[in-house]
């Protein structure tokens, strides 16, 4: 599913610079990713995720090369085949519940939002205990509520891969585990694979597999990466 | 959906969530494409509107004083009345034989609608054309203007008061109860917000003429002070009539010389060009009391001096809409660094650059397109009844 080999990346500044050596994970897998701050473990899930293009390296994603794909195919690649959990939410203020679920929909032309895709939209915002608040704005609901939003909104278009950057780091107990079963729930249904990046070492006894990003650097980093 | 349809569909939901920034911008490009635009159709409009009733009145005859008032009195009724000249006048136009002679009389009014006492001539003059009942025909009879008639609500039969000049002055005119005889048809001018009078009429308001008890009779022997021959000296017991009916009409009667009754203005149609120029020669003399006006070259003046504070007016808005659109760069261009997350959030999940792009420049163009929408709606409305506005404003 996921197959990196001796990958350099820089930011264009050179304050960090991210090496790894190898990294492989198949489909269906559920695996934990931790490291300290400034490890470089949001670039890697960037990287997997085609927003940062490596210096040097190879990176394939379900078979697809994206290291080498233009920057328009990357993007059109990622919304079709990635869903993308953030820390921050990342949501659009402005927008209702099924509004941001429907989002990716609405800013590529890859996807086509049609009848399903609305019934599939419908289906994780009532699955997530969300029904009644589908047409409320996001900024009316709490920090857990949101988290599940951008949830359903990283599912909506059935990936084959998630990323999970801290999913749970502004969340409390109860609903940190509630995402993080969300998430690992619809890997097992779909036999997605997930990745999700996590400080909180009570969450990685439910991972299979995890891998602490020192283990598959080729030489330490150095600064600090941008987030 | 398409691509467009979604880009514009959440472009939309953002103006809307962002409703008091979207309603000032729209505001601020409506104000400042509509003022410039709404300027030149407004001066352009009521300017051809002033000069074809200025054109369609050959000239004009009053006391000496400001041309322009008379011809905004005369072809507006809605100045303060010019100094009067005096409807000897008239038999000194028709001894001349050089033009027909139409008196106005324009003083007086029913609430906000002016009177205008004049002859039926007047009425064919302007091609004013009775829609219901009949012209005026007696003292006391008159004729609205549809315009007038719908703010009054008046139809043939009903009656109305003239409204005293001052609540306070009682030296002053008395109001005098008018029946309407007749409703004109509109005719889209100043015509259809007067009512028209017999020019007679016009003096028993002015208190010119007037009606009373007949003090030969009886019941009227209580306020007669003295008897000298036909003359009959009474008091001011005498009941006057404020009401013009059959039982009484015969009873009004003129006090004075009636050359020396007051008219505003006569509008005076010459019957060829050498009539007109011989006409106009006869007031060259300084010494003359009145004034001859061609109301087309008074009204091209008047316009001549709109059309100048147009051109700095529209020079001071064009800088302020520099302004106002820099302002309003500056406020999208805030805006659009405010919303780096989103526009990040949009990259980081897959969105198109065509669509991230598009999404924006949609809230730019929605609110210029509300913005120039708005504005075309007030330079229609501007259309529509700026005209009346700027006379208002001119006679005011």
């Amino acid at each position: 599913m996921i197959e990196l080999s001796d990958v350099l990346f820089r930011y264009r500044d050179g304050e960090f610079e991210l090496r790894i050596l190898g990294l492989e994970l198949v489909r269906g897998e559920q695996v934990g990713l931790i490291g300290p701050s400034g490890s470089g473990k949001t670039t890697l899930l960037h990287l997997v995720a085609g927003i940062e293009r490596p210096e040097r390296g190879r990176i394939a994603v379900d078979g697809t090369v994206i290291s080498e794909l233009p920057d328009a195919n990357r993007r059109a690649f990622r919304v079709r085949n990635l869903g993308l959990v953030f820390q921050e939410f990342a949501l659009l203020e402005h927008l209702s519940v099924l509004d941001n679920v429907l989002l990716p929909y609405r800013i590529t032309p890859v996807l086509r939002l049609d009848r399903a895709a609305r019934g599939r939209a419908g289906s994780l915002i009532e699955r997530v205990g969300l029904a009644e608040a589908t047409n409320r704005l996001v900024t009316h609901l709490s920090q857990g509520e949101r988290q599940r939003v951008a949830v359903c909104r990283a599912l909506v278009t059935e990936p084959a891969l998630l990323l999970a950057d801290e999913p749970t780091g502004n969340l409390d107990p109860v609903n940190k585990f509630r995402v993080i079963d969300i998430l690992r729930d619809y890997a097992r249904e779909h036999d997605a694979a997930l990745l999700t990046v996590t400080h909180d070492h009570d969450l990685l006894g439910r991972f299979p597999r995890v891998i602490d990003i020192k283990s598959i650097h080729s030489e330490p980093t150095r600064g600090v990466p941008s987030s | 959906m398409s691509l467009a349809t979604d880009s514009l569909y959440l472009a939309w939901r953002y103006l809307r969530h962002q409703r008091m920034k979207t309603v000032i911008l729209v505001a601020a490009i409506a104000t400042t494409s509509f003022l410039p635009v709404g300027l030149n159709v407004l001066v352009a409009k009521s300017g051809e509107e002033l000069m074809a009733r200025a054109e369609a009145t050959p000239l004009l005859i009053g006391a000496r004083g400001s041309a322009l008032e008379l011809v905004l009195s005369a072809l507006y009724f809605e100045s303060d009345p010019p100094p009067p000249a005096h409807y000897g006048e008239i038999d000194r136009i028709l001894e001349s034989g050089l033009a027909e002679p139409i008196p106005l009389h324009v003083r007086f009014r029913v609430r906000d609608q002016p009177i205008v006492g004049t002859t039926l001539e007047y009425l064919d003059f302007r091609g004013l054309r009775v829609e219901a009942g009949r012209r005026m025909a007696r003292l006391g009879e008159c004729v609205v203007g549809a315009e007038a008639a719908r703010i009054l609500g008046l139809a043939p039969g009903d009656t109305v008061v003239s409204s005293p000049e001052s609540a306070f002055d009682l030296g002053g005119v008395y109001p005098l109860e008018l029946t309407v005889v007749g409703v004109l048809a509109p005719a889209f001018g100043p015509d259809d917000n007067a009512v028209f009078v017999d020019i007679k009429t016009a003096w028993v308001i002015e208190g010119i003429g007037h009606g009373h008890q007949d003090l030969a009779k009886v019941e009227a022997e209580a306020a007669v002070l003295a008897r000298e021959g036909d003359r009959i000296i009474a008091n001011a017991s005498v009941v006057e009539f404020n009401r013009i009916t059959d039982a009484n009409r015969e009873s009004f009667h003129f006090h004075g010389d009636r050359s020396e009754h007051p008219v505003s203005a006569i509008i005076a149609v010459p019957h060829d060009a050498k009539s007109r120029v011989l006409l106009m020669g006869r007031y060259t003399d300084p010494d003359e009391p009145n004034q001859i006006v061609r109301p087309a070259q008074s009204m091209a003046e008047l316009l001549e001096t709109v059309f100048t504070v147009r051109s700095y007016l529209v020079a001071a808005i064009g800088v302020v809409a520099i302004a106002t659109l820099a302002t309003a760069s500056l406020v999208f261009m805030l805006s659009f660094r405010l919303r780096k997350r989103e526009t990040e959030t949009m990259v980081k999940i897959g969105g198109a650059r065509a669509s991230i792009v598009a999404i924006l420049a949609l809230e730019v163009v929605v609110v210029i397109a509300m913005g120039l929408l708005l504005a075309g709606l007030l330079t229609l409305l501007t259309e529509r009844f700026g005209s009346g506005m700027i006379r208002v404003l001119l006679t005011s």
